[in-house]
């Protein structure tokens, strides 16, 4: 950004004198919630769609632990894989990938297949945030257009669970910028030919990711309290040299702002989305 | 005219040929000789200085404040223009211009965002930064081209859409996206031209054209050095550095096929001769429009659309095959 705007912002930050006392505990038997920092039984938070029982917390998750929550592994067929390439000769890229394919066991950030959901068949996606913060570049921009393109041929709805924090993969420069480009363009055919785009928001949806496919769906549809804008909040605090407004850039001040259409929970996302897609089919 | 530390020694040296130039006048002494050996010694260094320009020195260039900006563009390049304002919806955004104007006796449409020319004009302007009104009003005009059979020319100079409180609140992710695929469809050739900068979605917002144009001291790229800088080492200073990185000049953008060609300008800078850039501008916009005016605009939408769907690299492999 312009260095116009650059400079600290004129206020100190306070730390809590009181930091909730930490506790270790043995194999991740217990999980504390981010939110409202109660520690929660593991197993009881799988069960419950890793949702905090006490606060509503949406714990995030990977992209199979979502597809799990929406499909059957019998349901589901999976694009044949892509990987990365290195366009720009990005210094530690290609290290990068590696180190991030060894940690999630994903070929990139997002996961994409033919999928049934509660008897629809779609094409489903889902970005996972651990895989280089879900951010887009060549191969996630790719994916996304076959499918589109094979929703296309064979008149399917598609359903895209976003979550990037950094939207475009600044490793692969511009080559990353035009797949906003590419993708937009994929859900445009898509959609001139009448077919349905279901794009759900989650924690986080931003940048390069927010402002192409995502959000061009004709439902779409955010996990609560998931932080959704173009401009991360510290550049928009750095810029602006405003104090934030509360809950800014969350999926409740997006609804109240006009630009989604619904908030809806994890434990209800899949009757919600099965419903939609069959008034649709 | 504010100078950049690497052009000095060129600076220096016009600035003394013309002093001998002002000495001969007054005193009718011959100095001819001394000035021409001058004057070959600084043609020389200026292709020394100005032909190896690092990325960094490329966008700083783009940033000159007496580079000409958007509206300057349109007096030098159309033969007559009027602007239209706002985005029907909530106010003008005075931070993207357009309107309709006549090139060699066509109307066109041209769109772009405008920087501000001294420090008013920039607070009036938001210094280029678009508001996603700006975004509506260049969209809401670019589909009256098309309704009109008028092509559109966009200019492209924005470090990047506005980050603020209100651009959030008004959808600045969501009418970039509207931009990039409405522009797409639109059943009109469009020329875009990046002049300046070319600042990530703030500029692929506008840049979605049937041919791509880029100014020799222009950058384009997914973030700003000084931002990519921040990411990398927390270190916004080290930005010459990241503009390495990013690839982001017109040279290495015309390789990887984004962009159609480079249009070169006056030997230091746009910034030190508006007009010889205007004309340079002009007969590269007159080759190109030709070209895509002449297609079918069924072909021209399906090239327009072929163009991105074939950008990105990545292999065929699985991760177990690697």
């Amino acid at each position: 950004m312009l260095n116009v705007f650059r400079g600290k912002p004129k206020y100190v930050t306070v730390r809590p004198q009181e930091e909730p006392e930490r506790k270790d505990f043995p194999d991740n038997l217990w999980t504390r919630c981010d939110s409202c920092g109660k520690m929660i039984f593991t197993k009881e938070l799988e069960k419950e769609a890793f949702l905090c029982a006490s606060c509503g917390h949406h714990f995030r998750i990977s992209a199979r632990k979502r597809l799990a929550m929406l499909t059957e592994t019998a349901n589901f067929e999976a694009f044949p894989p892509l990987v990365a390439a290195d366009p720009i000769g990005f210094p530690g890229y290609t290290e990068k990938i590696k180190q991030a394919q060894e940690q999630t066991g994903l070929d990139d950030a997002v996961l994409i297949g033919k999928a049934t959901i509660q008897g629809s068949c779609c094409i489903l996606g889902i970005i996972d945030f651990s895989f280089i913060g879900g951010s887009m570049g060549s191969v996630m921009g790719e994916q996304l257009v076959r499918g589109f393109e094979k929703a296309l041929q064979e008149e399917l709805p598609v359903v895209i669970f976003s979550g990037g924090g950094g939207g475009a993969r600044m490793h692969e420069g511009i080559f990353s910028l035009m797949q906003m480009a590419k993708t937009a363009q994929a859900v445009g055919k898509h959609s001139r030919a009448g077919l349905l785009f279901v794009s759900v928001l989650t924690h986080p949806t931003m940048g390069g990711i927010y402002a192409s496919f995502a959000s061009l769906g004709d439902i779409i549809l955010a996990e609560p309290g998931a932080l959704i804008g173009f401009a991360g909040p510290r550049i928009v605090e750095e810029t602006t040299r405003q104090k934030l407004p509360a809950g800014f850039q969350t999926a409740e001040y997006a609804l109240k702002h006009g630009m989604i259409d619904a908030i809806v929970s994890r434990s209800q996302m899949l009757s919600y989305v099965g419903r939609l897609l069959a008034w649709h089919r | 005219m504010q100078a950049f530390e690497w052009e000095k020694p060129v600076l220096e040296l016009e600035a003394r040929i013309g002093e001998l130039k002002q000495f001969i006048h007054s005193e009718e002494m011959d100095f001819s000789q001394e000035i021409k050996t001058l004057e070959r010694k600084a043609a020389t260094l200026r292709k020394e200085i100005y032909e190896n320009l690092t990325p960094f020195q490329r966008v700083t260039m783009a940033r000159h404040p007496k580079r000409p900006t958007t509206l300057d563009y349109i007096s030098l390049l159309f033969d007559e223009f009027v602007e239209f304002h706002g985005d029907r919806s909530y106010r003008d955004d005075q931070a993207i211009v357009g309107g309709v104007a006549l090139f060699e006796g066509r109307p066109v449409t041209v769109v772009g965002p405008q920087k501000g020319r001294d420090t008013k004009d920039n607070i009036a302007r938001n210094f280029g930064l678009p508001h996603p009104e700006g975004y509506r009003k260049a969209l809401r005009l670019m589909k009256q081209a098309e309704k009109f059979g008028r092509p559109i020319i966009t200019l492209i100079d924005v470090v990047g859409a506005y980050p603020g409180i209100e651009a959030e609140e008004r959808g600045q992710g969501l009418v970039i996206a509207q931009c990039i695929e409405e522009m797409s469809f639109l059943k009109t050739p469009i020329l875009s031209i990046i002049t300046g900068e070319g600042g990530s979605g703030g500029a692929l917002a506008l840049g979605v054209g049937d041919r791509i144009l880029m100014l020799e001291n222009a950058w384009y790229s997914v973030i700003s050095p000084e931002m990519c800088a921040t990411i990398l080492w927390r270190d916004s200073s080290r930005a010459a550095e990241a503009a390495d990185l990013l690839r982001l000049t017109p040279t290495d953008l015309l390789k990887f096929g984004i962009i159609d060609d480079v249009i070169t300008e006056p030997l230091g800078g746009a910034h030190r001769d508006h007009v010889t850039t205007g004309l340079q501008i002009r007969s590269f916009m007159r080759r190109y429009l030709a070209t895509i005016m002449k297609k079918p605009i069924d072909q021209l939408i399906e090239e327009r659309l072929a163009r991105f769907r074939q950008i990105g690299t990545f292999n065929e492999k699985s991760l177990a095959e690697l």
